[in-house]
C-alpha cells in the first residue's frame, strides 16, 4: 500500500470495531476455523430444476435461455461452418465484412478465405472495429450466459467497443449452473482461477433509463450472435 | 450530499402536486413490480433461494471481520491495493491521492451508491477533475445537477420529453433541428458522446455489488456496459463500495445473483456480470494497469453492533421501493438523502443521525410489502419501528407530536374526560365540515388532507355507537 500510516489506522480501527460490535475476539479460532470451513467446502445452494431436473437437455436450455434475451443463437457442427455462419449474420445486419478476435488458437484456426473481401484482425480492440469475436470458456445452461476469461487469447475490450458481438461456446463447455462454470476455473486454471476480467455475458447491451423503454445497444454491443460448435 | 430528509414532510407535498413526476412514477415502477412477480414464476426456487441468502448473509456478517481479511489478502495477491476508509472523508481522499498520482484529468464513473454517499464527484471536481457519469440514467442526472431518485433506476423520475429538452440544451453543438423522438434515438446520441470520454478516461470508477473472499475479486452487475468500457479502456479502475458487501466464495455469489437482477429488473440475470480482480496480468494487450478498492465503513460498523445489523443483509436490489406505496407516490427525492424507499427509511437515520432523518421511518403504512419482497428477508417495518422508538426515546419526535400524545395519554387516562371532549369535537366537527361531510383541509393534519379528504365524524363517537349496539343486543336477547 503507497499509504501505510493514514491507511493502517483505519484499516485497524475498522476492524476492531467489526469485533466490538459482534462481541468478538480477534484470532478467536472458532470463529477462523468456521470462516475457513466455509472457503474450503464451498458449499452451493441447490441448483435450480431447469437445469438439475434428470434428463435436462443443458444445451437446448443454454440456447432457449439466452435467445429470450434477445441474443441470436446459432447451432453449427464445428469449424468448418462457422466463418459461413459469420458472413451470413454480418450480411444479414448490414455489417462489412470485418471482424477482430484475439490470439485464441481455436479463432485463428478459422478460415475465411471462402468469403471474398472477408477481413480478420488480431489484437485488442480498437474504437472503430465493427466486430468483435471471442471464444467463451464456458455456457451456463440455467440463465443462457457466457463465461469469458480476459487475456491475449479473448482480449476483453473486443466484447464492448464493437457494435456487434460474436461469441463461439463448445457444445462440450455448456454445463448447468454458475458454481460448475466455477469448479471448472479452478479446476483449469489452477492457482490463477480468476482472469483479470471474467465477464459473464447474458445478451447484448441495454438501457431502460428512458422513460422505462428498453432500448437495446446501450453502450455496449447493439447485438449478439452466440454459435454454439460441436467437436468437427 | 446534503440532506434534506428532515423536509420530507414538505419535500412529498410537492412531489404530490409535481405533474410531470407523477406522469413519470405513472407507469414505473408499476411495471417492475410485474416482471419480477414473472420472473419469481419462472423459478420456482426463488423463495427458498431467499432463505439461503439470508443465511449466507448472516453468517458473513457474523464473521465479518474474518472474511475481510482474507479478501484483503486475496486482493493483494491478485496485485491490488486496498485503502480502508473510516469515513466519506477519508474515502475522497484516498480516491482523489489515486487520481493525483496517476496525473489523471479525465474520470469516467460507473453507477456507484456509495459514491453518492461520499460526494465523490463534487470533491474530484472541486480539485479539478472532470468526473463524467457513464450509466445513461447517472449522465442525465449528471447534466441536470440532480441525484438518483431510485437505486437501480436512477432517473426514473424523468418523462421522455425532459430528457429530450436536457440533450438539446447540453449538446447545442449538434444540430438543431435532428430527430430525437424515440428513446432509441436519444440513447444513441449519448452512446456517441460518451464514447470519446471512454477512450480519453485516464481513471475509470466503478462500484462493486459483491467482494469475493475467496479469490479478491470485485463485481458488477450491469446491462449498458458502460462499467466494463470504464474499467478496461482507463489506466487505472478505482472501486469504491463498502466493507458489508463481502461475501466468502464464488458459489456464495451465484447465489445472491441469481436473486439480484430478478429482484431488481425481472430479468434472470442481467446482461452484463463482470468480475474484477487486480490489475491486467502480464501479456493482456488490455485492462487497466493499477487496481485500487476502497473499502467504505461510514456507520456501518455501528450498524453491525445495533438492533439494525440485518439492514447490512442489503443487496440494494430495490424491489423494496418498486413495491411501496409511500415511494410511489412521492418518488425518491422526496426521502431527502442517497437511499429512498424503505431501504432508505432505514438505512438514512444510521448513516446521517435520526435527527435528520427522523420522519423517513414514519413515512411508511407498514404494509409489510417491502419485507415480503426483499430477497434477503429484511424485517424493514420492523427496524423502522426500531428507528421511530430510538427517536421518541431520543427526544428526535418533534415537540409538537410530544405534546399531542402526552394530552392523548392524560385524556385516555380520565374516561369522562376523554368522553366529554371526543363528543365535543366530533359533534363540532360534522358541523364544520359541511354538506359533503369531508374536510379538504384540516389545521395539524395537512400531511394527511394534502394527499385526500378527511372524513368528518359522522354524529356519534365510537364510545357512543358501542354502548346503543350493546343496549340494541341487550334488548333483542331480553325479549327473546
Ligand atoms: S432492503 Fe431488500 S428489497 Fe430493499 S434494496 Fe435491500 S435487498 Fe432489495
Amino acid at each position: 500500500m503507497s499509504h501505510p500510516g493514514g491507511a493502517k489506522t483505519s484499516r485497524d480501527s475498522i476492524l476492531s470495531k467489526i469485533r466490538a460490535s459482534l462481541g468478538a475476539t480477534q484470532n478467536d479460532p472458532a470463529r477462523l476455523a468456521a470462516a475457513e470451513k466455509r472457503l474450503i467446502a464451498k458449499p452451493r445452494a441447490a441448483p435450480p430444476q431447469r437445469v438439475a431436473a434428470a434428463g435436462t437437455d443443458l444445451v437446448a436450455r443454454f440456447k432457449e435461455e439466452l435467445q429470450r434475451q434477445l441474443a441470436t443463437v446459432v447451432e453449427t457442427a464445428g469449424a468448418p461452418e462457422i466463418p459461413a455462419v459469420i458472413a451470413e449474420y454480418l450480411r444479414a445486419n448490414n455489417q462489412p465484412l470485418r471482424l477482430r478476435h484475439g490470439n485464441d488458437p481455436y479463432l485463428s484456426s478459422l478460415d475465411f478465405a471462402e468469403t471474398p473481401g472477408f477481413k480478420t484482425f488480431q489484437g485488442r480492440a480498437a474504437p472503430d472495429d465493427t466486430t468483435g469475436l471471442s471464444a467463451a470458456f464456458a455456457g451456463i445452461a440455467e440463465t443462457g450466459t457466457m463465461a469469458l476469461t480476459s487475456g491475449a487469447d479473448n482480449p476483453v475490450t473486443l466484447g464492448f467497443l464493437p457494435d456487434t458481438h460474436i461469441i463461439v461456446v463448445p457444445q462440450s463447455r455448456i454445463v448447468a449452473t454458475f458454481e460448475d462454470a466455477f469448479a471448472r476455473l479452478r479446476q483449469e486454471r489452477g492457482h490463477t482461477p480468476m482472469p483479470r476480467t471474467l465477464n459473464l455475458i447474458s445478451g447484448p447491451s441495454r438501457t431502460a433509463d428512458i422513460g422505462g423503454r428498453i432500448v437495446i445497444g446501450a453502450h455496449g454491443p447493439r447485438r449478439l450472435l452466440a454459435i454454439i460448435t460441436g467437436d468437427h | 450530499m446534503q440532506p434534506t430528509a428532515h423536509d420530507f414532510k414538505s419535500n412529498a407535498r410537492a412531489a404530490l402536486a409535481d405533474k410531470q413526476l407523477q406522469d413519470a412514477l405513472s407507469g414505473l415502477p408499476g411495471g417492475l413490480v410485474a416482471q419480477r412477480a414473472a420472473a419469481r414464476a419462472r423459478l420456482p426456487e426463488f423463495d427458498g433461494l431467499r432463505d439461503y441468502g439470508r443465511d449466507l448473509r448472516n453468517h458473513t456478517l457474523e464473521h465479518l471481520d474474518v472474511y475481510l481479511e482474507r479478501y484483503e489478502t486475496a486482493l493483494i495477491k491478485a496485485g491490488g491495493h486496498v485503502h480502508w476508509a473510516a469515513n466519506g472523508e477519508e474515502a475522497c481522499a484516498a480516491i482523489l491521492r489515486i487520481c493525483q498520482e496517476a496525473g489523471a484529468k479525465l474520470v469516467t464513473k460507473g453507477k456507484s451508491m456509495v459514491s453518492e454517499e461520499i460526494g465523490l464527484n463534487a470533491r474530484l471536481e472541486g480539485a479539478g477533475l472532470e468526473v463524467v457519469e457513464t450509466d445513461l440514467g447517472e449522465y442525465i442526472l449528471q447534466i441536470r445537477h440532480e441525484t438518483p431518485s431510485h437505486i437501480i433506476a436512477p432517473a426514473i423520475h424523468l418523462t421522455q420529453g425532459q430528457v429530450e429538452a436536457d440533450f438539446r440544451r447540453e449538446h447545442a453543438h449538434l444540430p438543431a433541428n435532428r430527430r430525437l423522438v424515440d428513446p432509441a434515438e436519444l440513447v444513441d446520441e449519448a452512446r456517441q458522446i460518451l464514447r470519446e470520454k471512454f477512450t480519453g478516461a485516464d481513471v475509470g470508477i466503478t462500484g462493486a455489488n459483491f467482494l469475493i473472499a475467496e479469490t479478491g475479486s470485485s463485481i458488477i452487475v450491469t446491462n449498458e456496459g458502460n462499467g466494463d468500457l470504464t474499467q478496461s479502456l482507463a489506466k487505472v479502475h478505482v472501486v469504491i463500495t463498502s466493507i458489508d458487501k463481502v461475501v466468502p466464495t464464488l458459489d456464495d455469489a451465484s447465489a445472491l445473483l441469481r436473486l439480484l437482477a430478478r429482484s431488481a429488473t425481472g430479468q434472470e440475470i442481467t446482461s452484463y456480470t463482470t468480475f474484477s480482480t487486480g490489475p491486467r496480468h502480464d501479456g493482456d494487450p488490455d485492462g487497466p494497469e493499477a487496481y485500487h478498492v476502497v473499502l467504505l465503513d461510514n456507520g456501518r460498523t455501528e450498524l453491525l453492533g445495533s438492533e439494525f445489523r440485518e439492514v447490512l443483509r442489503c443487496i440494494r436490489c430495490g424491489a423494496c421501493m418498486n413495491h411501496c406505496p409511500v415511494y410511489n407516490a412521492v418518488g425518491g427525492h422526496a426521502y431527502g438523502w442517497v437511499y429512498p424507499g424503505p431501504i432508505g427509511a432505514v438505512l438514512n437515520p444510521g448513516f446521517i443521525g435520526i435527527e435528520e432523518a427522523g420522519n423517513l421511518p414514519n413515512a411508511s403504512t407498514f404494509c409489510g410489502r417491502c419485507e415480503a419482497v426483499c430477497p434477503m428477508r429484511i424485517p424493514l417495518p420492523k427496524l423502522m419501528r426500531h428507528w421511530r422508538e430510538r427517536e421518541f426515546a431520543g427526544g428526535g419526535t418533534p415537540f409538537s407530536t410530544r405534546i399531542a400524545l402526552k394530552s392523548w395519554a392524560a385524556l385516555a387516562r380520565r374516561p369522562w374526560a376523554y368522553h366529554f371532549l371526543a363528543r365535543l369535537t366530533s359533534r363540532a366537527m360534522k358541523i364544520a365540515s359541511g354538506r359533503n361531510g369531508a374536510f379538504r383541509w384540516l389545521p395539524f393534519a395537512a400531511g394527511w388532507t394534502g394527499g385526500r379528504d378527511f372524513p368528518a365524524p359522522q354524529g356519534s363517537t365510537f364510545q357512543e355507537l358501542w354502548a346503543a349496539r350493546q343496549k340494541q343486543a341487550a334488548k333483542k336477547r331480553s325479549g327473546r
